[in-house]
Parts: C-alpha cells; sequence; structure tokens
C-alpha cells in the first residue's frame, strides 16, 4: 500500500465485516513513530483464530485462506523496524494497533485520512465514528456524533454531498495540523 | 474553511430534494470492489471521482455502494455497474480519469463505455 491511511481504510473493512457499530481510529504521531490503532465492537475473534492472524508466519502464502489485509500491513509495518499487535474476543470487540517508524526509507507517508474516513462514512453511514490524530502535542479529534447533531436524522452519510464536506473537512483539518508541526519546528 | 455549521445549510439543501430523490424508483447501482487487493490497487480515488462527477451533475438516481472482493485481482479497482432491466457491466482497472467518461457515457448516456470493460482486457 502506498499509504498507512490506505492499510487503515483495509483494516477498518474487517472491523465492518465483523459487524462493529462502534469504531474509535487513532493516528498518533509522536517523534518518528507512528501508531495507529483501529478498534471496534464487532464480533471479535476465537483464541484459534487470533493466534493465526496474529502469527507472524501465517502468511497467504503458507496458508491459502488467509486473507491478505493483516500479512500486508505487518510486512509493512515490521519492515520500518515496527510491528502489529492484536487484542480480540469473541463478543468483546477487536483492537489492533500498527507501529511505523518514518525515519525509515520504506516507511509509507501517512497519506489521506480524510478519503480514507469519509468513504467509511459512504459505505457504512449508520456507524459511530471516532478519530483521533495526535501529532507532537498538537490533537485533532472527529466523531459522527458531531456531524449527526447538525445535520439531524433523515440524511444520510452517505450521499455524495456530505461524504465529499466530510472529506474535504478532515482534509483541511489534517493539513492545519500539518502545518502546526511545521510551525514547531 | 469549513466548519460544522456548514452541515446545517447542506441539511436544507437536502431536505428540499429528499422528495425528488425518493420518487426516483429504479436506481442505477454502482458497485466498487473495495477489498485488500481492491484498494491497494487504486480503488479508493475511483469511488471518490464517482462521487464527485454523480454531485456535480447531481444524478440523483444513481446509488454508489462498495463491496468485498469481487474476484478478478489482477483487473482491480473493478467498478460494476447496475442499470434496471440490463446485463450487468464490469469496468476493470479503473482510475479517475477514467470515471468522468463512464458517468457522462454510461450513466447519462446508457451507451457502455466498452473499452474499459472486462471484455475489453481479457
Ligand atoms: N476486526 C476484526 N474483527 C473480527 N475478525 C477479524 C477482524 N479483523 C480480522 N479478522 C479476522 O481475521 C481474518 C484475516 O483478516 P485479513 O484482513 O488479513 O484478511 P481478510 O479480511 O479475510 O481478507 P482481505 O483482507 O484479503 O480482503 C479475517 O478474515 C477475519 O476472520
Ligand atoms: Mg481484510
Amino acid at each position: 500500500m502506498k499509504e498507512i491511511a490506505l492499510h487503515a481504510l483495509d483494516i477498518i473493512q474487517n472491523s465492518l465485516a465483523a459487524e462493529a457499530s462502534r469504531l474509535q481510529i487513532t493516528l498518533d504521531e509522536a517523534g518518528d513513530e507512528i501508531t495507529f490503532t483501529v478498534a471496534d465492537n464487532g464480533r471479535g475473534m476465537s483464541p484459534e483464530l487470533l493466534a493465526r492472524v496474529s502469527d507472524p508466519f501465517t502468511t497467504t502464502r503458507t496458508t491459502r485462506k488467509m486473507g491478505l489485509g493483516i500479512p500486508l500491513l505487518r510486512m509493512a509495518a515490521e519492515q520500518t523496524g515496527g510491528w502489529v499487535h492484536l487484542e480480540s474476543a469473541l463478543g468483546a470487540g477487536t483492537t489492533l494497533t500498527a507501529r511505523f517508524h518514518s525515519n525509515h526509507i520504506d516507511c509509507p507517508p501517512v497519506g489521506d485520512m480524510g478519503e480514507t474516513i469519509s468513504l467509511v462514512l459512504q459505505g457504512s453511514p449508520e456507524i459511530e465514528l471516532r478519530y483521533t490524530h495526535r501529532l507532537n502535542g498538537q490533537l485533532f479529534f472527529f466523531d459522527t456524533a458531531q456531524v449527526r447533531a447538525q445535520l439531524g436524522d433523515g440524511i444520510s452519510l452517505a450521499l455524495p454531498e456530505v461524504t465529499l464536506w466530510i472529506r474535504e473537512y478532515l482534509q483541511e483539518q489534517e493539513t492545519i495540523l500539518n502545518g502546526q508541526k511545521g510551525m514547531n519546528l | 474553511m469549513k466548519s460544522l455549521a456548514d452541515l446545517k445549510a447542506i441539511r436544507d439543501r437536502m431536505q428540499q430534494q429528499m422528495n425528488l430523490r425518493d420518487t426516483e424508483g429504479d436506481h442505477i447501482r454502482v458497485v466498487v470492489g473495495m477489498a485488500t487487493c481492491g484498494i491497494a490497487a487504486g480503488a479508493r480515488p475511483v469511488l471518490t471521482a464517482f462521487l464527485e462527477e454523480i454531485e456535480k451533475r447531481e444524478l440523483k438516481n444513481v446509488a454508489v455502494t462498495q463491496t468485498g472482493c469481487i474476484g478478478v485481482c489482477r483487473l482491480e479497482p473493478i467498478v460494476e455497474v447496475y442499470v434496471p432491466g440490463q446485463e450487468k457491466v464490469t469496468y476493470v482497472k479503473m482510475t479517475p480519469d477514467k470515471v468522468p467518461t463512464v458517468v457522462s457515457e454510461h450513466l447519462v448516456n446508457g451507451r457502455v463505455v466498452s473499452d474499459y470493460t472486462i471484455g475489453a482486457a481479457e
């Protein structure tokens, strides 16, 4: 994947496939450490499945039935000296955390989190989603509850007008956050 | 700069259009493959490009949805178009710059863009 935000989009699809109704996404940039977390309240995994998915030697090559998304993320994170960690229990939801090191030459850029999150909402307009981006002490926070409070109940977050507004809003906020990083240097 | 209060204006506009949208009945469906292989191949900006074109042209009879793996990873990003009463059309190796043509030709004028379909790629 060309961006960390594309890995995030792919990992969030797992939460949606597990029928999550609440999602908490955090992106934390501190020094050269980039950490993203996707926490959901979906169906969770059995200990056996969790062990298989967590096994760094499980790749699509060794077990055909396994998916691509988590092994791909693990490979990308580990290439930068980072890691992927999963916590999950049946009925209790799943939390995936991935760490990248941005000073490594193979580290992809964070990329377009605005497009990622707006399209998650386009695909699952009913979901409750919170997104927190911390960047060297600065903070941006987004909650679908804020959006619904303005839009009212009758209007779907999947309407093109709404999805595109959310994308541009988040992109602007991300740009501001990144500008603040520039000023601190 | 955008602020959350802008959404109130969107709400008012949408509420006026609601009736229009609902009475339309038969929708054209655009389905974008958003599994790992689709995302890696570039499905995310393709999906946004469809939303942008549809908003720009104010097409109220088109529904854009996402799906998992459509099955032919090497041909991703894949987009399926369902026009009521017609056979499904599968567009492959989609890019954002192919989207305006698919929207204007196929979704608006009903002419399949054969060059971009799975038949042309095989
Ligand atoms: N958030 C989650 N909740 C419940 N189960 C999960 C979650 N994330 C992953 N899993 C389980 O782990 C499996 C492997 O996930 P992975 O993303 O690697 O592949 P996939 O989603 O099956 O396929 P692909 O990502 O290639 O489209 C999933 O099929 C699912 O069973
Ligand atoms: Mg997956």
